[in-house]
């Protein structure tokens, strides 16, 4: 805060008055007086008159404190109204049909609406609404709760008023979490900008703003470079406009970087359930060539594996995704290595039959799950851990489902790459993907090597259903929404390559969501799907093909 | 060499053959008669017959018939690209749906000022979305000819662009199929679209009448199963012609194997779309029956089960003759319409359970099946 010298002293002045003042009103603040509620010290302001008014909105605000708000605000906003009949203070809203929306003040409960005669207004004045904006500054701006003042500080920086420049001063003098002294300064620098008339202090607060990614920053900026209808600078001082100008064209660029960077987070995202529902067809499909219409079935069974999981353990919410992981990957996969020894294998070499007959066990699987659980959508939880966002800053944060689910989908994709490459159980699915009777000749049990990729893919697909109950609804059609997209993931990089899956995962991901501002959400997929068919036309075997003697 | 020999002129003359297109012949006989037999009997019991009367045949019966044959003509039409082409299209019943948005048009157009709104040009769902006017793509569906055209030329385009350029690139088998699905699918979600002009979610419905005649008449509807009834029988004969044709030699040829064949000289990919072109119109004439007597289309049609469902009727009936496709969509059909009834939850289990049985255990079907008994029995009695 290197300003002005006597501003310097102005503040420190401030600064030590309001740290003794608000001890004082911080420690009744903190304490209201339980003996007084909050409904009897607001129970006088019935049918007050004026002169009586700012006696009793200062009670209010030493004695109930933060608890006072509720009414202190309603007052402000000139909706304190008392019924005629009961004497009881209510909060009124003006319906544009005729009479008043009422609420109770207190608790916020909706009681109904009246007409204008039933009601009083609490009276007001401009005097008076100056103390309460005070007050209502203070109670918040200086209270204990650091929530509070950082949503008072974002008020204030939302209206930027002369009014609140002291006791801004004042809060930035005591506060102490450094965020919060970030957001003051920024603050305080706007009023200053706003106030100010030499071109010093205004240079000095557009230094300050250097950075500032506020919405109000920004109108204040462009309310200073904003031109005349001769295309002249309304701003007199031209060295203000020139640096104010140069600040907002610093302010959108940050603005357009990070309105692409949440693009890309989305997308990357969307790319991420994209890899992780193809890569257990990439297994199935692509190394084991086997069409299995069902895939998008498993991907169910494991989201509504979580679901149980979350019935059986409803107090450990926290831990159930790690139990319901491993749970779904079993689940799922059984049911794939059931579905390849009685139906499967008995289609080999078929694929058209294969895809008829494992749309017919999707079908059923739909059903069985539509009569077990019922029609209707099932709530899955989402642990502490993986909701809210990480807030990089004001415009910019990624919710943490999101990350995670991304993050899975990396470690999946590790992990089956390890799997593929590492293993005895990799090595045989390589050598039977690639010449099935030579490896039967050298001893590779080729049925039970089936039986195991399958299982291995389908138990991918249940890991993809516990990241997607995270995300979305989960009910019987989830399948149905996901088995056409993830054959496109397949297809589209180049079957038998995982490397291919992960690239056109999310590259689609991606594009689809760079799409969907210029098209709507439909007409992107849409736009996605007919790419697909045209890019395949053009490279029929995707984007990376397989080479060498396994493609033939 | 003898491949060569067996395309040429000369064909006829080997041995069996002369026989076997006899046998079709006979077949082809037997399926009209019966397929007219039972449509004039339901007519008759339907207009003749007192309601009380014994022999009365419902309306409800009447419009389940004439569905049962439009979704005959769409199992025929998959029979002729799967069953002799060996192309697995899981995207038929786009072509069925655009034929049958093609005739739902023209129905909405006949309306006229009778709709909700009473506007004599806006078909009601354009006037509650604040529509001046109509969109170009919607003019001159007053005109019944003109919607007669569009029932098979935009199948029949669509089937033409999407086979010149899948074909050409050699794009077989299962990725033929999967693409074909995402093209049903993608129109699904585009005609859910309201912006599109077709009705979005609710699609098309509360037609009144077709030509002038009231579609809530039963004379109306005897005509409509009748005419299905004709649709199907032109359709199959025509099927049946192209099939015992040298052109119909090259299509199985194709499908035995796609490579001799092009290696002895024939562009299949010519012979391929243009079949996939014939089978598009096919379906989407029968889309165009279909609308009429069941009162609605919406996007539900283009949904990827319906399509799939259609490949089941085929299987079921058994592929590589076309009165078993045909069969097998009114066994399967009918077995819906009575599950559906009586234990709904079932229907499901009972299509799934057919998917994989079928798949399994009859690789050729009802008809196959039955065959291969009765030569079975033949072998045992000679």
């Amino acid at each position: 805060m290197n300003k002005l010298p006597i501003h310097y002293f102005l503040s420190l002045v401030i600064a030590v008055f309001g740290v003794v003042y608000s001890q004082q009103s911080a420690a009744e603040s903190s304490t209201p007086n339980p003996s007084v509620t909050l409904a009897e010290l607001s129970e006088p302001l019935v049918g007050a008159n004026l002169r009586k008014m700012p006696a009793l909105v200062e009670r209010l605000e030493l004695e109930a404190g933060t608890t006072a708000l509720p009414v202190l605000e309603a007052l402000l906003a000139g909706e304190l109204y008392y019924q005629r009949s009961d004497k009881r203070l209510v909060r009124a809203v003006s319906q544009t049909e005729g009479g008043f929306q009422i609420s109770d003040v207190f608790s916020t409960d909706a009681l109904g609406s009246v007409a204008k005669k039933q009601i009083r207004k609490v009276k007001l004045n401009n005097a008076l609404r100056v103390q309460l904006r005070a007050a209502i500054g203070r109670l918040t701006l200086l209270s204990d709760d650091p929530k509070l003042r950082l949503t008072a500080i974002e008020n204030m920086l939302k209206k930027p008023d002369q009014a609140n420049l002291e006791l801004l001063q004042q809060a930035r003098a005591q506060e102490t979490d450094s965020d919060i002294v970030d957001l003051l300064n920024e603050a305080l620098a706007l009023n200053l900008l706003i106030a100010a008339t030499d071109r010093q202090p205004r240079l000095q607060a557009l230094r300050e703003l250097e950075g500032s990614l506020q919405p109000a920053v920004r109108n204040a900026l462009q309310a200073l470079v904003a031109l005349d209808a001769d295309a002249q600078p309304l701003e007199q001082d031209i060295v203000v406009f020139t640096s104010a100008s140069r600040l907002l064209d610093k302010i959108d660029g940050k603005l357009g970087f990070y309105a692409f960077l949440e693009t890309l987070f989305f997308g990357l995202s969307l790319g991420s359930v994209l890899l992780l529902i193809a890569t257990g067809l990439a297994i199935t499909f692509g190394v084991m060539g086997v069409i299995n219409m069902a895939h998008g079935e498993l991907i169910m069974l494991g989201a509504y594996t979580t679901y149980v999981v979350q019935l059986l353990m409803p107090n450990h919410i926290e831990y159930s995704l790690l139990v319901a992981v491993p749970a779904a990957f079993l689940v799922s996969g059984l049911v794939g290595i059931l579905i390849e020894r009685s139906v499967i294998r008995f289609l080999h070499g078929r694929p058209l039959e294969t895809l008829l007959a494992t749309f017919g066990v999707s079908l059923i699987l739909q059903q069985a799950v539509r009569s077990i659980f019922s029609p209707l959508n099932r709530q899955v939880a989402t642990p502490e851990w993986m909701s809210g966002s990480l807030e990089i800053n004001s415009i910019f944060s990624l919710t943490y489902n999101r990350l995670y689910v991304f993050l899975f989908a990396l470690l999946v994709f590790v992990l089956l790459q390890l799997i593929l490459k590492r293993t005895t159980l990799g090595l045989n699915v390589r050598a039977v993907s690639q010449n099935r009777s030579m490896a039967k000749a050298m001893g590779v049990k080729t049925d039970w090597v089936d039986a195991m990729t399958f299982g291995l893919g389908s138990g991918v697909a249940g890991l993809a259903g516990v990241a997607l109950s995270q995300l979305t609804n989960v009910g019987p059609n989830l399948g149905q929404a996901y088995i056409i997209d993830s054959f496109m993931v397949v297809v589209f990089g180049g079957v038998g390559n995982l490397w291919g899956t992960l690239v056109a995962g999310l590259s689609l991901g991606v594009f689809t969501k760079f799409l969907e501002p210029a098209t709507g959400a439909v007409m992107a997929k849409i736009l996605v799907l007919v790419f697909i068919v045209l890019f395949i036309q053009k490279r029929p075997r995707g984007l990376f093909p397989q080479q060498g003697r396994a493609a033939e | 060499m003898t491949a060569v020999g067996a395309i040429g002129s000369d064909y006829a003359a080997l041995p069996g053959v002369a026989d076997r297109a006899k046998e079709l012949r006979q077949g082809a006989r037997v399926f009209l008669f019966i397929l007219f037999a039972i449509t004039t009997l339901a007519a008759v019991g339907n207009l003749l017959f007192e309601p009380d009367s014994v022999f009365h045949v419902s309306t409800y019966t009447i419009t389940l018939l004439g569905k049962y044959l439009c979704y005959g003509l769409l199992a025929l039409a998959v029979d002729v690209v799967w069953g002799y082409c060996g192309i697995l299209s899981l995207g038929h019943g786009a072509f069925f749906a655009l034929g049958g948005y093609a005739m739902g048009m023209y129905l909405m157009r006949q309306i006229g000022d009778r709709g909700v709104y009473g506007n004599p040009e806006l078909p009601d769902f354009m006037v509650f979305l604040d529509w001046e006017e109509l969109p170009w793509y919607w003019l001159g569906f007053d005109q019944f000819w003109l919607a007669l055209i569009m029932v098979a030329l935009v199948p029949g385009l669509l089937a033409f662009g999407f086979g010149y350029l899948a074909f050409r690139s050699r794009v077989v088998g299962v990725y033929l199929s999967i693409m074909t699905q995402a093209l049903t699918f993608a129109l699904m979600l585009a005609f859910f679209l309201n912006e599109l002009g077709f009705g979005g979610n609710n699609g098309l419905t509360d037609f009144k009448e077709i030509l002038g005649y009231d579609l809530q008449k039963d004379s109306t509807r005897v005509a409509l199963l009748m005419l299905s009834a004709l649709a199907l029988g032109a359709g199959y004969t025509v099927s049946l012609w192209i099939m015992q044709s040298k052109l119909g030699r090259i299509i199985r040829a194709v499908r035995d194997d796609e490579t001799r064949t092009r290696f002895i000289g024939f562009r299949t990919e010519h012979y391929k779309i243009w079949l996939f072109v014939y089978s598009a119109v096919l379906a989407g004439i029968a889309g165009a029956l279909y609308v009429p007597q069941v009162g609605i289309i919406n996007p539900g049609e283009f949904s990827p089960l319906n399509s799939i469902e259609a490949v089941v009727w085929v299987a079921v009936g058994g592929r590589g003759t076309l009165y078993g496709a045909v069969l097998g969509a009114v066994l399967v059909n009918y077995a819906k319409t009575r599950f559906t009834a009586v234990w709904p939850e079932a229907w499901l289990f009972a299509l799934g359970a057919l998917f994989v049985g079928v798949t399994v255990f009859l690789p050729d079907g009802i008809v196959g099946w039955v065959k291969a008994r009765w030569l079975q029995v033949k072998g045992q009695a000679s």
